[in-house]
């Protein structure tokens, strides 16, 4: 009896901190959201961020769709084939690209590259009292520091998932037509019949929402290093908070994306 | 005494069951340098924290102005901010930038000034901390003085009405760590900011503050004078002092105030002869501010190193000097009447035209003048009216010309 009184404490008291987390996160991404918008505009920094964040993800997001393409291309034909359908492949590829595993995989590349950055980097701000330095200079940090890096995520997670689907269907293209002849005109004239703008606004939506998360969490945890855990501190704390929001953001874009499918099939 | 600025009352700070703060209650008055000492963890960093307003007490109040920090509005809390200048004790420096840019933040966000207007003070500030050639490099890349003065630069560089310094000199070697105080005196007295030092540097910190506050679990043992706080016979007290101090001057090598005055009682004490006396001589090296101003702060106190070592060469006495403060030196001649001692200053200029006019290593030329002043003890003084009498005789013997 004791035993269940006990974990049911535990458990309670870990719902208690898991629901406090959350509301301190979302009051902290609205705030980092409110101060996107107020003055004064440094729009340069947006920029700065949009280069780490995007262009340097632009090679590793590229190598992965290919080679998703090829992958998919090579499943697809093997698939197709069993029903005589090999000319839908162009069709097949597109699709799942542009719908699901488009914007998933390129947040998940991006969560790993970008999102333990940013944790990683705010972590190690945090514990060198970077973060305290510009409070006593007025300067506030999360306008400073979170903000930008928000808005410039959510603006290359549809460009470089655009990247994710273009490269992606010419992987898909060079395993069915260079690889096992299927013809390129009806690779491509299928993949255009069947692939709506519906599919590609959808597509390009849900990256706006998964880089929002992968940025507001990754901030988050970094900002907030010192009070993960208790007795966590120092260079510990900055790993934990990498490897948490890594975890967080990877399970939170499948479950979006879920949600996301279900609001925008 | 100047009106308060800042004060503390009955401050309480808790971190899970150690408490910190317990009811502390002080004062910080306008325009005067108070430096708050204690043991390593006993919170004084936390009570810089609470004036710049990184940490809430749990009871009690802060008051600034007169007005309660806790109770201000967030747009007086934006202007009481931009009032301070804080020194971090890990510097704390932003990686990713250059030493220029790390100066230049404050401006470039929190003023309207120009990008050249920009340039311009904070390459006046890298001359006067003798940083000019890490402008362009990264914190990484120079060394812990260096960042130290780094810090101390963007601390300063809107000049603020009230400077928190948390351990400036921890790291540095003794002429820098002494330019490093001579700087905060000096700027203090030019901008007539307020300085909060928290520090362990004793006896430097006493030549440039106007108070002491230490620290001792969780309560304020000394609200004092710097000379008050060496006669206070708490056995902490004088415990934290003679562990803190070391026996010489880091910089002049000489022997410290304390260490001569203690071998004077004791020699007096063991004395037979009931008219054993001594006399005192105080040398200044003047102008050390228009030195510091004009050659940098480094120099200044290659002055006073020069200075102390002509003493020592001249009166062919070692153990009898000590730094008085930070521009005079002073010494001791037991059983020397005071006809004797004048004899001694009047063949100074003589001697001080014979010694090495050579300037200290990696000090350009400077030319610096002396005063000197003596005086004699007499039943019922103590040693510090015998040296101000002596102070307060001073005149110019000469002049040093280093080239």
């Amino acid at each position: 009896m004791k035993l269940v009184g006990r974990s049911l404490h535990t458990i309670g008291a870990y719902t208690v901190l898991t629901f406090q987390n959350l509301g301190k996160l979302v009051l902290f991404s609205v705030a980092a959201t409110v101060f996107i918008f107020s003055p004064p505009f440094k729009i340069r920094r947006i920029i700065e961020h949009l280069y780490f964040i995007g262009v340097i993800s632009i090679f590793v997001v590229s190598l992965t769709a290919f080679f998703t393409g090829l992958v998919l291309g090579l499943q697809g034909y093997y698939t197709l084939s069993k029903f005589g359908s090999q000319g839908l492949l162009g069709s097949a590829v597109a699709l799942s690209l542009i719908r699901e595993l488009g914007p998933v995989l390129t947040a998940l590349m991006v969560t790993g590259r970008a999102g333990s950055s940013i944790a990683a980097n705010i972590g190690a701000m945090r514990i060198s009292e970077q973060i305290d330095a510009l409070d006593t200079m007025d300067i506030h940090p999360v306008k400073y520091l979170v903000s930008p890096r928000i808005a410039a995520t959510v603006i290359s997670m549809p460009l470089l998932t655009a990247m994710f689907d273009i490269v992606g269907i010419f992987g898909g293209y060079v395993a069915g037509v260079w690889m096992l002849d299927v013809s390129p005109g009806i690779y491509i004239s299928g993949m255009v019949a069947s692939t709506t703008m519906r599919d590609v606004s959808t597509g390009l939506i849900k990256p706006l929402f998964f880089g929002f998360v992968i940025a507001a969490v990754s901030c988050y945890r970094g900002f907030h290093c010192d009070r993960l855990k208790p007795g966590v501190r120092g260079s510990e704390s900055v790993s934990l908070a990498t490897t948490t929001s890594v975890v967080i953001c990877s399970v939170t874009t499948l479950v979006l994306d879920y949600v996301l499918t279900a609001f925008l099939l | 005494m100047s009106e308060p600025i800042i004060q503390f009352q009955s401050v309480t700070k808790r971190f899970g069951p150690l408490t910190i703060l317990d009811e502390i209650s002080f004062t910080i008055h306008k325009g005067e340098i108070t430096t708050v000492m204690g043991k390593s963890g006993v919170g004084k960093s936390v009570i810089l924290k609470h004036i710049i307003g990184l940490m809430q007490a749990d009871s009690g109040q802060v008051l600034f102005d007169g007005a309660d920090m806790a109770h201000l509005s967030r747009h007086d809390r934006h202007r009481l901010k931009s009032r301070m200048g804080y020194m971090f004790q890990n510097i704390a420096l932003f990686d990713s930038m250059t030493v220029y840019d790390n100066i230049a933040l404050p401006l470039r966000e929190k003023s309207h000034m120009t990008e050249k207007a920009i340039h311009t003070k904070i390459y006046e500030n890298l001359e006067k901390l003798e940083i000019v050639t890490t402008a362009n490099k990264y914190p990484s890349e120079i060394s812990g003085g260096m960042q130290k003065r780094v810090g101390l630069a963007r601390a300063l560089i809107r000049d603020p009405e009230i400077v928190l310094f948390d351990e400036p000199t921890t790291g540095l070697d003794p002429i820098r760590k002494n330019a490093v105080h001579s700087m905060i005196s000096h700027m203090q007295r030019k901008f007539n900011f307020t300085g909060i030092v928290v520090s362990h540097e004793i006896p430097d910190v006493f030549y440039i503050s106007q108070k002491i506050l230490m620290l001792e679990e969780g309560k304020i043992i000394v609200d004092a004078p710097p000379a008050e706080v060496e006669t206070i016979e708490n056995i902490t007290v004088q415990d934290f002092i003679r562990g803190s101090e070391s026996l010489r001057d880091d910089l002049t090598g000489l022997a410290t105030k304390t260490v001569i005055v203690t071998k004077l009682e004791e020699t007096k004490a063991s004395s037979a002869d009931t008219q054993w006396n001594y006399s005192v001589i105080a040398f200044r090296a003047n102008d050390l501010d228009g030195i510091n101003e004009n050659m940098g702060f480094v120099v200044g106190q290659m002055v006073l190193q020069h200075l102390a070592k002509f003493i020592e060469n001249y009166l062919r006495i070692s153990d009898d000097n000590f730094r008085y403060s930070d521009d005079i030196v002073v010494t001791i001649l037991p059983n020397i009447r005071i006809g004797m001692a004048r004899a001694l200053v009047k063949k100074m200029p003589g001697a001080m035209a014979g010694y090495s006019s050579a300037p200290p290593e990696d000090c350009g030329p400077v030319k610096y003048s002396v005063s000197v002043g003596v005086s004699e003890s007499a039943d019922g003084k103590n040693i510090e009216d015998v040296v101000s009498t002596a102070v307060g005789d001073m005149s110019v013997v000469g002049e040093f010309d280093l080239k």
